[in-house]
C-alpha cells in the first residue's frame, strides 16, 4: 500500500508537468488554432534556463519559477510576432511544420551550446530529503511539485472563468469571427496567449528541472507525450487537457511500476482506446468533417 | 464552434484533377526520359550510397506526398512503415537468405500489415488530428522495437544484413548494388503514379478537396483513406527496406520521429501533390546533410529547421510545384495569344 501511494503521488508530480504544459498547448489551440510543435523544446528550455540561471548567475530555484515563465513568456511574444502570425490565416498544418522546424533548429543550437550530457541541477533547500506521512515515506519534492502543478492549474482554470480577460479569451476560443462581431479585438489577444501557453511549458520545464536529466533532448520525448494527452482529452478543452495530463501522469508511473517494460506504450494504448470509443477525447466536442 | 476545428485541410498543392494543368504528352514523356537518364547516371556522379540513399528518401517522399498532396493527411508517422521495413527486410535476409529484393518485398507487405490497424484508428481524425495520431503511433513502435531487444538488437540494431543476389558482385560493389535495388524503388514510384492518376485517385483528390461532398456523392471515405494509407505504407516500407539492405543495418534511428519529421521536410521543399518532387527534394537534404556531415558541422538540425522555416513561410509551393506552377502559367498565356490572333 505504501508503495502504491508513492506511486500515486510520482505519478501526480509527472502528470502536473504534462498538465501545465498541455493547458498551454491547448489555450493556443483554442485561440489561435495553433498546434504548437515547438512545445516541448519550450519545456526543454525551461529546464536549460534554470540549470543556467544557478550556474551562471546563482540563481536557485525559487528565482527561476518565477524568472523561466516570464522569459519564456518573452521569447512566445517574439515567436509569435515574427514567424507563426503570418501564417495564422492558412491551414494550422503550416504552422504545425514551422513550429516543427523552430524545434529542430533550437535542440541543435542548444545541443551546440551546452554538449548532449546532462546539465546539473540540485533539489532547493527545504525540498529535499523525505517526508513520513502514516509510516509512507515520501519525496518532499514530488509532494511539492504535484500540489504546486494542481494549484497553477486551479489559478490558470479562475483566471479563464472569473475575470475579464479570461472571458475573451474564452470567447475568442469558442467562437472568434462572434466575439469580434460583438467588438472584440481578438488580434490584440493572440500574441500575449502565445506567450502565455510557452511561459506554461516553461514553468513545467522549470518544475521538472530538479528530477529529470537536463539534456537538449529532454524534450523530443515530452512533446510525442503531450500530443497524446491532447487527443485523449481532447484538443478544443482545458479541463481535458488538465484532467488528461495528470492521467497519463498516473499511467506512466504505475505502469513503470507494474510493468516497466510497457509503461511508454500503455500511454499509447490508453490513446488508441480514446479514439475509438470517443474519437474527440474524453472532455472534447464532437468534430464535424 | 470555432472554424479550424471543422475546416478540411487547405495546403498549397500543385495536385488538380483539371486536365489543363496536365503538360502535353510529349513533353511529359521528355521529362520522363530525362529523369531516367538522371537516375541511372547518378552513381557515376556521386557516391554510390549516397545516390541510394537520395532514392530511398525521394520514395519515403513520394510515400507522403501520396497522403499529404493527394488526400490532405499529414502524417507524422512514416518512420514506423519506413522502420518497420527496414528491420523486417533485415530480419529475412538474415534468417532466411533470400536473396534481397525478396526481403525488400517482404519487408514493405510488414509495412502495410502494420498500416491496416494504424490507418483504421487514424482517419477516425483529420487535420492536424490525424498528423498527432500519427506521430504517437509511430513513436509507440519506437518503444516496442526497444522493448524487443530479442529481435531488433535494441540500441545496437540489427547488424550485418546481407546484399545476398546470387552470388554475384552486387553484394559487394555498392555501384551494381544501385542498380540492382533500382528496380524496387521504380516501382513504388510507378504505383505512386498509377494511384494518382486513376478513378481511384481522382476520388482521393475529391476528398481531400471536400469530403462532405465526396460522402454525399456515395463514396466510403474512411475505406478510401485506409486503402490509401496502406499503399502509401507499403512505398515507405520499399523505401525503408532498400535503404537498411543498402546500409547493412537497421537501427532504431529509422523508427524515431524525427525520420518522419525529414520525410515531410522533403515533401514541402520538393513540392506538395507533385511526385517529381520527393527525389528532388530528397537529392537537396540528402548531399546538404552529407557535405556537412562529412566537413565535421554539428548541429544539422540548424540548418535543416532553416530551410524548413523559411520553405513554410516563403516557399510553400516547394521547388517542383514552383516550376510547375511556370510551365502552366505560360501555357495558359501562350494559349490565350493564340486564342486572340
Amino acid at each position: 500500500m505504501g508503495s502504491f501511494i508513492q506511486y500515486t503521488l510520482q505519478g501526480l508530480a509527472a502528470g502536473g508537468f504534462y498538465a501545465l504544459a498541455a493547458l498551454g498547448l491547448a489555450v493556443i489551440f483554442g485561440v489561435m488554432g495553433v498546434v504548437n510543435f515547438s512545445h516541448g523544446a519550450m519545456y526543454m528550455l525551461g529546464a536549460v534556463a534554470s540549470a543556467v540561471l544557478l550556474k551562471e548567475l546563482g540563481v536557485g530555484f525559487w528565482g527561476a519559477i518565477v524568472l523561466v515563465p516570464i522569459l519564456l513568456f518573452l521569447f512566445g511574444v517574439l515567436i509569435e510576432r515574427t514567424l507563426v502570425r503570418w501564417l495564422l490565416a492558412l491551414d494550422p498544418l503550416y504552422n504545425f511544420l514551422l513550429t516543427f522546424g523552430l524545434t529542430l533548429i533550437i535542440v541543435d543550437l542548444v545541443k551546440k551550446k551546452y554538449g548532449v550530457s546532462g546539465l546539473p541541477y540540485e533539489l532547493p533547500a527545504g525540498l529535499d530529503g523525505r517526508l513520513a506521512i502514516g509510516g509512507v515515506s515520501l519525496s518532499k519534492y514530488q509532494l511539492f511539485a504535484a500540489v504546486f502543478s494542481v494549484l497553477m492549474c486551479l489559478l490558470v482554470w479562475l483566471l479563464l472563468t472569473k475575470t475579464r480577460i479570461g472571458m475573451i479569451v474564452r470567447a475568442a476560443t469558442e467562437d472568434s469571427e462572434r466575439s469580434r462581431a460583438l467588438g472584440i479585438n481578438v488580434g490584440m489577444w493572440v500574441t500575449p496567449v502565445f506567450g502565455f501557453g510557452i511561459a506554461l511549458a516553461g514553468l513545467a520545464g522549470v518544475l521538472a528541472s530538479p528530477f529529470r536529466a537536463i539534456t537538449a533532448d529532454m524534450g523530443t520525448n515530452f512533446i510525442i507525450i503531450l500530443f497524446a494527452v491532447v487527443v485523449i482529452g481532447g484538443l478544443g478543452s482545458i479541463l481535458g487537457a488538465v484532467m488528461a495530463g495528470f492521467l497519463v501522469g498516473l499511467v506512466e508511473a504505475y505502469g513503470q511500476a507494474y510493468a516497466p517494460a510497457f509503461a511508454q506504450v500503455l500511454i499509447f494504448v490508453l490513446m488508441a482506446a480514446v479514439i475509438l470509443i470517443r474519437p474527440s477525447g474524453l472532455f472534447g466536442r464532437e468534430e464535424v468533417s | 464552434m470555432s472554424d479550424h476545428l471543422v475546416q478540411t485541410t487547405h495546403v498549397e498543392t500543385a495536385a488538380s484533377a483539371s486536365p489543363e494543368r496536365r503538360l502535353p504528352p510529349a513533353l511529359r514523356w521528355a521529362g520522363l526520359v530525362l529523369a531516367l537518364i538522371v537516375v541511372l547516371a547518378l552513381p557515376m556522379m556521386i557516391y554510390p550510397p549516397v545516390a541510394m540513399d537520395i532514392l530511398a528518401w525521394g520514395l519515403l517522399a513520394i510515400s507522403v506526398d501520396l497522403l499529404l498532396g493527394y488526400t490532405g493527411l499529414l502524417s507524422f508517422g512514416h518512420a514506423a512503415f519506413w522502420g518497420a521495413s527496414a528491420y523486417a527486410t533485415g530480419l529475412i535476409a538474415i534468417k532466411t537468405g533470400l536473396p534481397f529484393p525478396v526481403a525488400v518485398l517482404g519487408g514493405a507487405l510488414v509495412a502495410m500489415l502494420l498500416a491496416v490497424p494504424t490507418g483504421w484508428l487514424a482517419v477516425r481524425r483529420t487535420g492536424i488530428y490525424f498528423a498527432m495520431v500519427t506521430l504517437a503511433f509511430g513513436q509507440m513502435l519506437f518503444f516496442l522495437a526497444n522493448w524487443a531487444r530479442d529481435l531488433t538488437g535494441g540500441e545496437n540494431g540489427l547488424q550485418g544484413i546481407p546484399k545476398t543476389f546470387f552470388g554475384s558482385v552486387v553484394e559487394t560493389d555498392p555501384f551494381f548494388f544501385y542498380y540492382a535495388a533500382l528496380p524496387l524503388l521504380l516501382l513504388g514510384a510507378w504505383i505512386a503514379w498509377r494511384t494518382v492518376h486513376s478513378p481511384f485517385g481522382r476520388v482521393l483528390m475529391a476528398i481531400r478537396d471536400n469530403p462532405a461532398r465526396a460522402r454525399a456523392l456515395g463514396y466510403n471515405v474512411e475505406k478510401y483513406k485506409i486503402m490509401v494509407f496502406v499503399i502509401s505504407a507499403g512505398l515507405a516500407g520499399l523505401a525503408g527496406g532498400v535503404f537498411s539492405v543498402s546500409h547493412g543495418f537497421a537501427s532504431l534511428q529509422e523508427l524515431i520521429w524525427t525520420t518522419s519529421g525529414k520525410a515531410v521536410l522533403i515533401t514541402v521543399l520538393g513540392g506538395i501533390g507533385t511526385l517529381w518532387g520527393g527525389p528532388i527534394g530528397a537529392a537537396i537534404v540528402v548531399m546538404l546533410e552529407d557535405k556537412l556531415a562529412s566537413s565535421g558541422f554539428e548541429g544539422i538540425g540548424i540548418i535543416t529547421g532553416l530551410i524548413f522555416v523559411i520553405c513554410v513561410l516563403a516557399f510553400r509551393k516547394g521547388i517542383w510545384g514552383t516550376a510547375a506552377d511556370l510551365i502552366a502559367r505560360t501555357r495558359t498565356r501562350q494559349e490565350h495569344k493564340r486564342d486572340i490572333s
